[in-house]
């Protein structure tokens, strides 16, 4: 199985053919609920908690996921370099791939998962070409590890966006989804904490390679609507992946609780896909049994 | 108000640093931040004058900000355009003939290494004119607590989390804080962190964004 990426399965052609994919839901959620401590490196842990990282693919691929992502959202080299891990950016992200993959078998999709490296562009910390080159790396490992595609998420700033897209591109030949975070402004608009609205990142991705485009975290079902809408306004056909939040979180008797139950998510899905989503799936708060009722409802809308 | 002043003013709030720099387009090849603090000061415009310019212009973005007329990009390239003046007005700070508005001190909680949010907080916070003792990341309560008694004359202390589950330590670390200082004055924010959140964890206020905070500790000075 490992090092298996000779696959010539396209989520995009899958999409193309009219069908609906349910994704994941949180990984880190569960992650934590596993024993992962605050502080410590999630990506570690596909070396150090293996069976751990395993058991959360597997349950989702268990709760009806048709692809699943990668334990490896901090995965590129700048974030890595925070725990000292740097050097181990290949083995850490290859591992997550292999694990996804085992989990998922030959059936389902896995999309490797690229975050944010947390350091501005702007303020001339850090070069683009190491942005570009941590993420070539990160994206390359990914492809040894088995995966189908690249998932660049939680992105804010239309540069590194476009820098993670082109690096995946151009290391791995995959297909790239690409997925923004954004919030609520107080006139009703939405827009990331650099200032991007949903329409400005459509044409930037296209033009940077991105196969799929679309949202994740920051907001509940309901919200991933309008975004979905806005998205819609700038291109009729391209993918768009949806991975909300189960809502915004609060804190109940010392523990952090997100509000959003399965079925309150699952009721947004005929919604959802009639505003053109066509992978949905969860970021922060959701866990198996939001995702099996995001299936059921996206059975069910697609049937009819 | 001299020509010098109120182009110092507009050279903060559009965040123009120095001739050289290419941000924003339209000021391309003007005189900067950096040129005017210095010609204000060959001119005999006093310390205090300069300092109160450039907190007008940080002032002026910070209420577009407010009304999401800019974003942090535009907050940051000000804050940064403050901070060329603020080197020409080291020695005056120095000295004691100007002063900042007052101390603050910020960190991101025990077992949070996110420094982006903190970071973003501490630049526009000083840029407003504000002396910041920044911790760091994963900064324990005793080093908050040990921090306070070392600088009795802070005005407030920003806590900041990125992570859900660190959320819990900031409400320990707020009450903890408290507790020795019930005086003091906390604000806490980060992307898991609501309005609701800072209440229940008892923090006196919430730092939806930096502009957020800044208001915060401005609205500290006027009641004091």
């Amino acid at each position: 199985m490992k090092g298996a990426s000779v696959r010539s399965r396209s989520i995009i052609n899958t999409l193309n053919q009219g069908a609906v994919l349910v994704s994941d839901g949180a990984w880190g959620t569960l992650l934590q609920q596993r024993g992962l401590e605050p502080g410590e490196c999630p990506e570690l842990w596909n070396i150090t908690h293996r069976s751990d990282v395993y058991a959360i693919a597997k349950c989702y691929i268990d709760a009806g996921s048709n692809a699943i992502l990668t334990n490896s959202f901090g995965g590129h080299p700048i974030k890595l370099k925070q725990y000292s891990l740097e050097s181990r950016t290949d083995e850490l992200n290859r591992a997550a791939a292999e694990i996804s993959r085992e989990a998922a078998g030959d059936d389902h999709f896995v999309m490797g998962s690229m975050g944010p490296t947390g350091v501005m562009l702007m303020l001339g910390d850090i070069s683009p070409s190491e942005v570009y080159d941590g993420y070539a790396l990160q994206a390359s490992a990914l492809q040894r590890g088995g995966v189908d595609a690249i998932c660049v998420e939680t992105m804010t700033d239309i540069e590194e966006a476009t820098l993670a897209v082109k690096a995946a591109k151009e290391a791995t030949g995959l297909e790239v989804l690409c997925t923004f975070t954004f919030d609520r402004t107080a006139q009703g608009e939405y827009r990331t904490m650099m200032g991007i609205a949903p329409a400005m990142i459509v044409e930037a991705l296209k033009n940077a390679g991105a196969d799929a485009i679309g949202s994740n975290c920051g907001n509940g079902m309901k919200q991933m609507i309008d975004i979905i809408r806005e998205l819609r306004s700038q291109d009729q056909h391209i993918p768009i992946l949806i991975h909300a939040n189960a809502g915004i979180p609060q804190i109940v008797d010392g523990k952090t609780v997100f509000p959003e139950t399965p079925e309150y998510m699952a009721s947004f899905v005929p919604e959802l896909i009639n505003a053109g989503a066509s992978i949905i799936g969860g970021c922060c708060g959701t866990n198996p049994d939001h995702i099996r009722s995001i299936a059921q409802a996206i059975q069910k809308s697609v049937k009819q | 108000m001299s020509e010098i002043i109120q182009k110092l003013t507009v050279c903060i709030e559009r965040g123009k640093v120095n001739k050289s720099a290419p941000y924003p387009p339209d000021l391309q090849g003007q005189d900067g931040s950096d040129e005017l603090a210095a010609l204000a000061l060959q001119n005999n415009i006093s310390p205090d004058e300069i300092l109160e310019a450039c907190i007008e212009g940080m002032q002026r973005v910070g209420d577009k900000f407010s009304r999401n007329e800019v974003f942090v990009p535009e907050l940051l390239m000000a804050s940064k355009a403050m901070y060329a003046v603020m080197k020409h007005l080291q020695p005056f700070f120095e000295s004691g003939s100007i002063k900042t508005r007052g101390k603050f001190i910020i960190g991101t909680v025990a077992g949070d290494l996110h420094d982006i949010g903190k970071n973003l907080v501490s630049m526009v916070v000083k840029g407003n004119g504000w002396e910041v003792i920044d911790l760091g990341i994963d900064v324990k309560t005793q080093k908050f607590i040990d921090t306070i008694k070392n600088h009795p004359d802070c005005t407030a202390i920003g806590l900041s989390a990125l992570l859900t589950t660190t959320m819990v330590n900031m409400e320990k670390t707020v009450q903890e804080i408290h507790a020795i200082f019930p005086d003091k004055k906390i604000i806490v924010g980060g992307a898991p962190v609501t309005k609701d959140a800072a209440k229940k964890m008892g923090a006196d206020a919430y730092g939806k964004n930096p502009q957020a905070a800044v208001e915060f500790l401005n609205s500290l000075l006027s009641t004091n």
